[in-house]
């Protein structure tokens, strides 16, 4: 990307930007995880990303790699439950592929890593209706857009962003078979997954962020974003 | 339902508080629902941790000593501690030879130990972790995929904290449990439901005349209710349902456990090892030490667990070792 420093302010923004929107959503995730599940995921990713946000001034200090660390790990102590881990688990665990530096392709290789992980974790796979269903095809896309298309990384994650919106519309005619919903088998049809929405959030949430920090235009895919578009 | 308690939300650190004020040769790590050995990390042993949601004392804490456990994080009531609390555990009590994490099979401890194993290797800790599942009962469940890990659990603490005190290495005292883990079948049953601090109120309902077959240890429902049997009918049911799954041959010796679950009295519990043993004897399997008492507890649920390990001479020089710990003591 640019310069250490550089970097470490795009990850202090993007933190504040995924804390900012999360808390907007709060009300909007809780309403979808009481339809299946225990109706804290709003709070509690909330809580998570706020409490990592409100350590802004001692990650300062750090270098963008160690700030990835350590919101992952603000994450595990603050979410809690199974989300502790996942998020923040996988977060803390991918933050390694930074060492070096933010790039095209270290990004990559940690979007690659935080996917392997979650799924590793939490033993879900494409349509089990999980954050999962999200990640994957946004993962991919932004692989294929760097490395093959050679896109610029902004357009790459815009179109990760629409992939990662069509995975959400996709949780939704799907009978949950992973986490607290699949306890409900049949009832979980026809509900959005919770977890694939804040994901979805997140990433719109680093999107955003991106913009500030690279050059080019964001293209999104209008019918991408229609298929999730919730009733406002 | 009336309890002893203040405030729901503080049952867990007042418990704790309580608990080290009571036994001294245990500390709390600051800030943390985490109790540990007064003198960990203890020098040149590896150590042997454990943990989960409260409510089942004395589990985990209880077995904190000399010769079993040498940490024990304390989640809320029935409820995974946080990986950055097992991670503080697992860091304080290694003492450089490694530590094995002894954890039960439901979702949230297996995600939040895995993901403290992480966070303590990247410091630089060598982390070992065996997953309990001796629960015969069911294999999936409302917590987990697989089977659930209950009481046998107990057994894994004594062998492998025994094999780390004699000097054994982290791949041996991991071996050791593993062996266990493969040795250790249980099943248990309840007359009552548990009442969780924060609902207040049983769990699952239970007619009069009612019992629950293959319960957890959360209050989580079984896998058949039946009308109430006598204890001879209900062990047998237990025990053969343990017996089958563990496939004993004639003479094979075995170390047993009834368990209570709370809220049922010892002279039950005893009641129920006299017809446990005359089972076992029919089959022709011989008892090496046979153990009763609350050892893995629902809150205050009425009823009891049955587990059967299997033994060979390591795991009886293992079981019989010194052990020094708030509910557990052998003597040399």
């Amino acid at each position: 990307m640019a310069d250490a420093e550089t970097e470490r302010d795009a990850v202090l923004d993007a933190l504040d930007n995924v804390a900012a929107r999360l808390a907007d959503e709060k009300s909007y995730l809780t309403d979808l995880d009481s339809a299946i599940g225990d109706a804290d995921h709003g709070a509690n990713m909330q809580r998570g990303f706020g409490k990592a946000a409100e350590k802004r001034d001692e990650f300062e200090e750090l270098d963008p790699n160690e700030v990835v660390q350590n919101v992952g790990k603000t994450l595990i102590s603050n979410v809690g439950g199974a989300a502790g881990p996942l998020y923040g688990g996988s977060i803390m665990f991918a933050s390694q592929e930074l060492e070096d530096g933010i790039t095209a392709d270290t990004s990559v290789a940690f979007a690659e890593t935080y996917l392997d992980k979650v799924k590793d974790r939490g033993g879900a796979e494409v349509g089990s209706k999980t954050m999962v269903d999200a990640l994957v095809p946004a993962v991919h896309t932004y692989k294929k857009s760097i490395e093959q298309d050679d896109l610029p990384p902004l357009s790459a994650l815009a179109k990760a962003v629409d992939a990662a919106e069509r995975g959400v519309a996709f949780t939704v005619p799907l009978k949950a078979l992973k986490g607290r919903a699949s306890f409900l088998d049949w009832r979980s049809v026809g509900h959005q997954d919770p977890g694939a929405t804040s994901t979805l959030f997140i990433l719109e949430a680093l999107l955003a962020t991106a913009e500030t920090y690279l050059d080019g235009a964001v293209e999104r895919d209008a019918h991408a974003a229609d298929a999730a578009r919730r009733d406002e | 339902m009336k309890k002893l308690i203040n405030e729901p939300s503080a049952v867990v650190d007042e418990m704790l508080d309580g608990m080290v004020a009571a036994h001294p040769e245990l500390r709390r790590l600051d800030g943390t629902s985490v109790l540990v050995r007064d003198d960990a990390p203890v020098d040149g042993k590896v150590a042997v941790v454990s943990g989960g949601g409260s409510g089942h004392e004395p589990t985990h804490a209880g077995y904190l000593g000399e010769g079993m456990l040498d940490g024990a994080a304390a989640g809320e009531v029935f409820t995974s501690p946080t990986a950055d609390q097992i991670d503080e555990m697992i860091q304080a009590t290694d003492a450089g030879e490694g530590v094995l994490c002894v954890v039960k099979n439901y979702e949230g401890d297996v995600m939040n130990f895995d993901t403290a194993a992480e966070m303590a290797s990247m410091e630089g800790v060598e982390v070992e972790q065996v997953v309990v599942n001796d629960d015969v009962s069911v294999e999936d469940s409302l917590y987990t995929s697989g089977r659930r890990g209950v009481a046998g659990t107990i057994f894994v603490h004594k062998c492998a904290g025994a094999k780390a005190a004699a000097g054994g290495d982290l791949g041996e005292v991991t071996a050791v449990a593993e062996k266990v883990i493969d040795n250790v079948r249980t099943m248990g049953m309840a007359l009552t439901s548990c009442v969780t601090p924060d609902k207040g109120e049983p769990t699952f309902d239970l007619g009069e005349d009612e019992i629950e077959l293959g319960i957890g240890i959360h209050g989580e429902p079984g896998t058949e209710r039946a009308d109430i049997m006598s204890a001879d009918e209900i062990t047998e049911h237990l025990t053969e349902n343990v017996l089958s799954d563990l496939e004993l041959d004639e003479g094979e010796e075995v170390v047993t456990m009834v368990n209570g679950m709370g809220g049922t009295p010892l002279s039950e519990l005893y009641i129920v090892n006299r017809k446990l043993q005359s089972i076992l004897d029919d089959h022709g399997v011989e008892t090496w030490d046979a153990w009763v008492g609350d050892y893995m507890t629902s809150l205050d649920m009425m009823g009891c667990s049955v587990s059967v390990l299997r033994v060979d001479d390591e795991l009886k020089t293992l079981l019989g070792a010194p052990a020094e710990t708030p509910a557990l003591t052998v003597s040399e």
